[in-house]
């Protein structure tokens, strides 16, 4: 294994990703993604030393539109998709206030 | 130990567009929860979001407003972050090219002018609204996909004064191109707040915290001066500052602690691949930079050399574009500037105030209240008579009609008040003895005898000359 991450990184990648993993399943992971980012490394062999980065695969540019107010009416079937609804809020298992306002 | 201060301001601007910045649907408040979103806002999967012109504009109309360069080749980035108020587990913002950098706004403290840099802008989404009851939460996205402009500060502002001072700087400038309300009570204007110190002579900052709940300028000068103060006691007794979020209680006027920062926040920025580049053209910030109305402190510097205003009064007309806007138009109207300031400033906002209204929601007209001024200044009516001529005006009355219908006519003519001040001046004997003997007062009482036998419409000028001439003869 070439150590190109270890156990702790994947450990909190996994919970940036909301995911818990058992010690074993981090165990077996950790040489996997090792393995997944040893493939990517195979890109830094490409001379890209007069290349612009890129942001986008696409080679549209300024697709914008109109500021012009649109209400499609998806609000009630939005609604009924969601897992519980009350009094038109999405309901949902109590947050505990950590938000950024 | 002295200590230097280091405050850091990030400032969340919601733009007054009618559609959200990457869907369709309407930015309005106070409707139905979720009644303004659809299936971009929801963060569906397959969704195509595209992006409102018209913020894009906004954003560049803000960075002209803040002396910022715009940054013409630029794009979106994601910033992912799970939270139940933004469906799609990322907010889209920019991240590695704002579209404004480096700018400044000049604040005045006590005539000492001082330029705060800005490190840069960006264009971004707001996310929905959150509210809490016993045993769940509920999610409102009517404000997801709200166009903010997040105006980050450079390390330049060194005390809570000059915080204050920059944001109603910064708030100014942004009201007067109209692309925000910059309320800071309604939320469309939020402002977030770091703060560190150092002993003078340190080159490193000192660890800064963060200041949360504070919904007022008045609160993030008080905030701020609080914890000014306590991170310098904790350096002074030896102690060191953590880095954490501190919430400002309103009450009791200190920060409490909310958590302890550990590590730093890890959102994982990458390009949006959803939304193309943008290329701004040279021509499009021409149009726009042309199209921007004059700004406050240029407005303040015609004020006072063009038109005689003093410094004060025109901060005070220069606080809302509508003001600014409604004495202009006075003074287009010959109005003099003076008096239009006075009344702006004095019978004006005292309407506003007593009736809780913005200025455009009033009947009042620069028309009409400069009509009354004219009235005034030509010896028409007395300043006295124009209190109830400006009530007929705050009710969209023209102020001549309204004069001419009461008959509030100024009794100005020396010929018609002389036979009064005469007979008044007989039936009081007792007064002009008083005055000869040198009792000034007198006076104020025969004035009062004509004014109340003309029914308040002697020229108070004309009564005193005419008085004094008859009472010295």
């Amino acid at each position: 294994m070439a150590n190109r991450i270890n156990r702790e990184q994947v450990k909190h990648v996994a919970e940036l990703a909301k995911l818990e993993f058992t010690d074993d399943q981090l165990d077996a992971l950790t040489p996997q993604l090792d393995d997944i980012i040893g493939l990517f490394e195979s890109l830094s062999e490409v001379d890209t030393d007069n290349v612009a980065p890129t942001t986008n695969v696409t080679d549209q540019i300024n697709v914008m539109r109109e500021d012009v107010a649109d209400n499609w009416g998806q609000s009630a079937a939005l609604l009924k998709n969601a897992p519980d609804a009350a009094r038109g809020y999405i309901k949902v298992p109590t947050i505990i206030d950590e938000s950024e306002d | 130990m002295n200590f230097e201060t280091t405050i850091g301001l990030e400032v969340h601007v919601e733009l007054k567009t009618n559609s959200k910045i990457f869907s369709p649907s309407p930015v309005e408040f106070g409707d139905d929860p979720n009644a303004n979103t659809n299936v971009i806002d929801w963060g569906y999967p397959g969704v195509l979001p595209t992006t409102n012109k018209g913020v894009v504009a906004d954003g560049i109309i803000a960075a002209l407003a803040l002396h910022a360069t715009v940054e013409q080749h630029t794009h979106f980035d994601r910033k992912n972050y799970f939270y139940p108020d933004n469906p799609k587990a990322y907010q889209i913002t920019q991240a590695d090219k704002p579209i404004g950098h480096d700018g400044w706004v000049e604040i005045d403290i006590d005539g000492v002018k001082k330029k705060i840099g800005i490190a840069e802008m960006h264009v971004e989404e707001d996310a929905g609204k959150n509210t809490h009851e016993r045993d769940h939460s509920y999610v409102d996205l009517n404000r997801q996909g709200t166009p903010l402009i997040e105006i980050v500060s450079k390390p330049d502002i060194a005390s809570p004064a000059e915080a204050y001072a920059y944001l109603e700087a910064l708030r100014q400038r942004i009201q007067f191109t109209g692309i925000s309300d910059v309320k800071m009570e309604e939320g469309s204007m939020r402002v977030d707040v770091n703060i560190s110190v150092r002993p003078v002579g340190q080159d490193k900052f000192g660890t800064k915290t963060e200041l949360k709940n504070l919904n007022s300028f008045n609160y993030v000068k008080r905030g701020l001066e609080y914890e000014e103060k306590r991170q310098q006691q904790v350096l002074m007794s030896g102690g060191s500052v953590r880095q954490e979020t501190r919430r400002f209680d309103e009450k009791t006027g200190e920060t409490i602690l909310m958590r302890v920062k550990e590590g730093s926040d890890d959102y994982r920025y990458f390009p949006e691949p959803d939304l193309p580049a943008l290329n701004i053209s040279d021509e499009w910030i021409k149009q726009l930079d042309e199209a921007m109305p004059e700004m406050p402190t240029d407005r303040r510097e015609r004020y006072v050399n063009d038109l005689g205003l003093t410094d004060y009064d025109a901060m005070v007309i220069t606080q809302t574009k509508e003001m600014s806007d409604f004495f202009n138009e006075m003074v287009d109207l010959k109005a003099d500037p003076k008096m239009a300031a006075n009344y702006l400033q004095g019978d004006v906002n005292a309407y506003l105030n007593d009736n809780q209204v913005d200025l455009a929601k009033t009947k009042l007209t620069p028309a009409n209240l400069a009509g009354m001024i004219n009235l005034i200044s030509d010896g028409t009516i007395s300043t006295k008579m124009a209190k109830k001529v400006f009530k007929a005006v705050t009710n969209g009355e023209e102020p001549k009609a309204f004069v001419e219908k009461h008959g509030l006519v100024q009794l100005s003519d020396p010929a018609k008040l002389q036979p009064i001040i005469d007979d008044i001046l007989d039936q009081n004997p007792q007064s002009i003895e008083d005055f000869n003997n040198g009792k000034k007062r007198a006076v104020g009482y025969l004035v009062g005898q004509i004014m109340k036998q003309t029914h308040g419409q002697a020229n108070p000028q004309v009564v005193n000359k005419l008085l004094m001439a008859a009472l010295n003869h």
